[in-house]
């Protein structure tokens, strides 16, 4: 007899191998966007966070899950859920190291207070993901996509790119 | 490879196709659910009408920066309104694409703020602001709202909007100290659509039963208020007199007469729809 643990681990892991089809650096898992997994007699329910409203990328998220998750049950499904808002907090430890890798910083905390003007550092001091240095500017608080945000750095003098503080 | 790269793709979604988990709304009253319905379409109206007006500054914003943060703004915009018209589809057990594409110009509920085109740069910028400002407001007004899907898409919107808040601050005060053809376009356009600087606050027609149902936490009028407060202490700190006196929200959505610009606007964003109904891109 298998138990369920095990299952909702291989689920789990199985998710590592879904990237974010904009940031493909970083998976689904360590962008925190996985909710909740849900394992039942012939079916897995996943719930995702959409990290912005507007993105795009969430529908394709969605389907990679589902298509990832193919062959553990007849019946997968994955959902949005807005049960709670994706913060750029719930980017774990190992996610912010492979988005430094890739060559983004990543967000700042947060404070964890929930008004909005307090949950924003409004201009956050990254350091540059190519030299580490905090002598950086914010460029533009808008960029390719909505989730990201333009930087300079004045000793490596490279522009870059951050994960955004939402 | 992963079993994702092997596998082929589905089809390419509508822009509107559900995105919203199912929500029980069975335990609204008939008079409740209507007058939540018409706060939606309100909501939804607003942010469809300004994401389209702002995305028209893509490729010709006057600088890069900003043709990438209008862009980036009027997609969030667009969609908030997505999400918006789903819970109002939901809500009404009609389609979020038809609600979206599928009504006449007369029957858009957006306030009249929203109606002016695009116009200059100034005059975006201090037509966002008003709207931004004013929307901040009203979100605020419904982030304990007794209505929980309502509630949780407000908190994600709100961490969004606080971007184009900081945003349109930083224009605001660029543009009013920025020497003086900048300020001058500024007042103009402050003063063109002064009249219409409150509307977002129209009165609804059931507003009384979403307070009583602790949908929204107060009336139109009184979020009124709350924006004259804000909009005079923001400009004052820029050295800028409020352009005339309070202006009436009264009315501010109705479209008896259906504006040029609002009908060229209409002609644009539905073209794909009225070509192919049912359409998806």
């Amino acid at each position: 007899m298998v138990s369920v643990v095990p299952l909702e681990q291989a689920i789990w892991a199985a998710l590592d191998d879904v990237k974010d089809p904009e940031i493909p650096q970083i998976s689904v898992v360590d962008l925190g966007v996985v909710h909740r997994v849900e394992v039942g007699p012939g079916r897995v329910r996943v719930e995702l966070l959409p990290t912005f409203i507007g993105c795009p990328a969430v529908d394709l998220m969605r389907v990679a899950v589902e298509e990832r998750l193919r062959d553990f049950a007849p019946s997968v499904e994955a959902t949005i859920t807005f049960a709670e808002p994706w913060t750029s907090d719930r980017i774990t430890e190992r996610g912010r190291r492979h988005l430094r890798e890739g060559g983004f910083a990543p967000p700042a905390r947060g404070t964890g207070d929930d008004s909005p003007s307090a949950s924003l550092p409004v201009f956050p001091v990254v350091a540059c993901p190519y030299c580490g240095s905090l002598h950086t500017t914010l460029e533009n608080a808008f960029g390719p996509t909505l989730c990201r945000a333009i930087h300079h750095c004045a000793d490596c003098r490279q522009p870059f790119e951050s994960f955004k503080t939402v | 490879m992963t079993a994702s790269e092997t596998k082929p793709r589905r089809a390419t979604r509508a822009l509107l196709t559900p995105d919203l988990p199912r929500f029980d709304a069975g335990d609204l009253d008939d008079a409740t659910r209507a007058a939540l319905a018409e706060l939606l379409l309100t909501m939804a109206d607003d942010e469809f009408v300004l994401g389209f007006w702002d995305s028209e500054w893509t490729g010709i914003a006057p600088m890069l920066e900003e043709d990438v943060a209008f862009s980036s703004m009027a997609q969030d915009e667009i969609g908030h309104a997505r999400l918006l018209y789903e819970m109002l589809a939901q809500l009404t057990g009609t389609d979020a694409d038809a609600i979206a594409f599928g009504r006449q110009p007369g029957e858009y509920r957006h306030c009249r703020l929203l109606d002016h085109p695009r116009t200059d740069w100034a005059f975006s910028v201090a037509r966002r602001w008003l709207y931004d400002t004013a929307d901040a407001v009203r979100l605020n007004a419904l982030r304990h709202s007794t209505f929980a899907p309502l509630a949780e898409i407000v908190g994600k919107i709100r961490r969004e909007e606080a971007y184009h808040l900081m945003h349109m601050d930083i224009w605001v005060r660029r543009l009013a100290g920025g020497g003086e053809e900048p300020r001058r376009r500024f007042e103009r356009a402050l003063a063109r659509l002064w009249p219409d600087a409150l509307t977002v606050f129209a009165p609804l027609a059931s507003e009384l039963r979403l307070i009583e149902a602790g949908i929204l936490s107060t009336s139109m009028a009184e979020l009124a208020d709350r924006q004259v407060e804000q909009l005079t202490a923001i400009l004052s700190s820029v050295g800028i007199t409020i352009p005339g006196p309070r202006p009436s929200p009264a009315g501010g959505r109705d479209r008896a007469t259906v504006s040029d610009s609002f009908r060229w606007l209409w002609t644009e964003f539905t073209m794909v729809h009225r070509l192919e109904e049912g359409a998806t891109w």
